[in-house]
């Protein structure tokens, strides 16, 4: 299961402080072509941190993160302007990207939410903006997908959708951290347990 | 790509109303202005410059808390972030978004205002040249103001204390600019001078002012 020289995105002995408090330390995994991770772990272990360390917002207090593809986050805010339609809002971040508007509809419909195009990003439920920023990140076409908690709010439909999602994803190449501490069918997946180093 | 942010910045100040607000502000201004000083032509003419440049400068306030914060808010900025954006960048293209939006209203709302404070057509040409050149500093000041407070609540209110000592050298130039017995050329030079210095340190300050709000 090991990427070795191969992988994608690869942390060596990272460590996280946040707010003078030593959130992990030592943490070191690298992940190849078609490989997952599973981040778990309690409330407040710095599962969102790792995250963060790793799509680059954050930068760890000691070792390195290395990224060799694209990478794209999709963590609890949808980044979508409330007062356009969902296509729109999607739109825009494709136009960023690079990416078109089919590549939009793609990932309105993987996700099954291709009704909700045209209606505005401010009335959709919390379940519906969730998946809205998966969409986003599915919209990206990038090749690491980081995803924090992205079951929370997603009914079991949805939530066979996005595990449907992240197993093509793999298998067109791509890799995905995924940090949950709800059970996510990730089938072979590194597991990564955080304890809270500093509790 | 800088041109879509741009266009973002535009669509959603106009899509929110809130374009409007520094005009309303600054006409407003002028409407009570002659009230409270009282209907005498010269003295509004004397004085009626002055007060226009300290409308301009507070109406370049009011749109502070809804600049940086929302977008920071709705994880916007993270995202920019991700996709490599470098926050002076980001900074750089919300100052000039706020320029488009804020001073080019504002020197068409300078026509009906100096009527109502029955300025001169030589005050009237000189308040509109300062302004011109003061609109990227006031952008430049909001924006970085903006990034400062982003992460405060009732950020609005501190930024006004952290804006106004910073435009104070922008106000005294640009109304001395009006003043008829002085050098009214020194002041415009300075004028510039202090206005360059605000345009030109604006996206590297709210950049870092950005960076910040990540940690």
């Amino acid at each position: 299961m090991s990427g070795g020289a191969a992988a994608l995105i690869a942390f060596e002995a990272v460590a996280c402080v946040r707010g003078g408090r030593t959130l992990f330390d030592d943490i070191s995994f690298a992940l190849a072509s078609g490989e997952a991770l599973w981040v778990r772990g309690a409330n407040g272990v710095g599962k969102s941190s790792l995250l963060r360390l790793a799509a680059g917002l954050l930068r760890p207090i000691a070792g390195t993160v290395t990224r060799r593809a694209r990478h794209a986050i999709a963590d609890e805010n949808p980044a979508l302007d409330r007062e356009l339609t969902l296509r729109n809002a999607l739109a825009f971040w494709a136009q960023i990207d690079g990416r078109g508007l089919g590549d939009v509809d793609d990932a309105l419909a993987a996700l099954g939410i291709e009704r909700l195009a045209d209606v505005p990003v401010r009335i959709l439920s919390t379940g519906q903006r969730r998946r809205a920023g998966l969409a986003r990140l599915i919209t990206s076409g990038a090749v690491i997908w980081l995803l924090d908690e992205p079951a929370n709010g997603l009914d079991p439909a949805a939530q066979t959708l996005l595990e449907a999602a992240i197993a093509a994803h793999r298998a067109h190449g791509g890799t995905v951290i995924l940090a949950s501490h709800q059970p996510v069918d990730l089938p072979g997946a590194q597991q990564l347990t955080l304890a809270g180093a500093g509790a | 790509m800088m041109a879509a942010l741009f266009a973002r910045e535009l669509r959603r100040s106009w899509a929110s109303g809130a374009i409007w607000l520094p005009i309303a502000f600054f006409l407003l201004v002028a409407t009570l202005y002659p009230f409270a000083v009282g209907p005498d032509a010269a003295t509004l003419a004397r004085t009626g410059g002055g007060m226009a440049w300290v409308a301009a400068l507070l109406s370049a306030l009011l749109p502070v808390d809804r600049l940086v914060a929302p977008d920071h808010d709705a994880g916007v900025l993270d995202q920019l972030a991700v996709r490599g954006f470098a926050d002076e960048s980001i900074a750089a293209v919300k100052i000039a978004a706020h320029m488009a939006g804020f001073g080019v209203p504002l020197l068409v709302a300078l026509l009906p205002a100096s009527a109502l404070l029955g300025l001169s057509g030589a005050t009237l040409q000189q308040l509109a040249t300062g302004l011109a050149i003061a609109c990227p500093a006031l952008a430049s000041l909001a924006v970085m103001t903006a990034a400062l407070t982003a992460n405060l609540r009732g950020g609005g209110s501190i930024g006004g204390l952290v804006l106004l000592p910073l435009s104070v050298p922008v106000l005294i130039f640009g109304a001395g600019m009006l003043n008829p017995v002085g050098a009214g050329g020194g002041a415009l030079k300075l004028l510039v001078a202090s206005a360059l210095l605000l345009t030109a340190i604006g996206p590297f300050a709210a950049g870092a002012a950005l960076r910040a709000l990540r940690e």
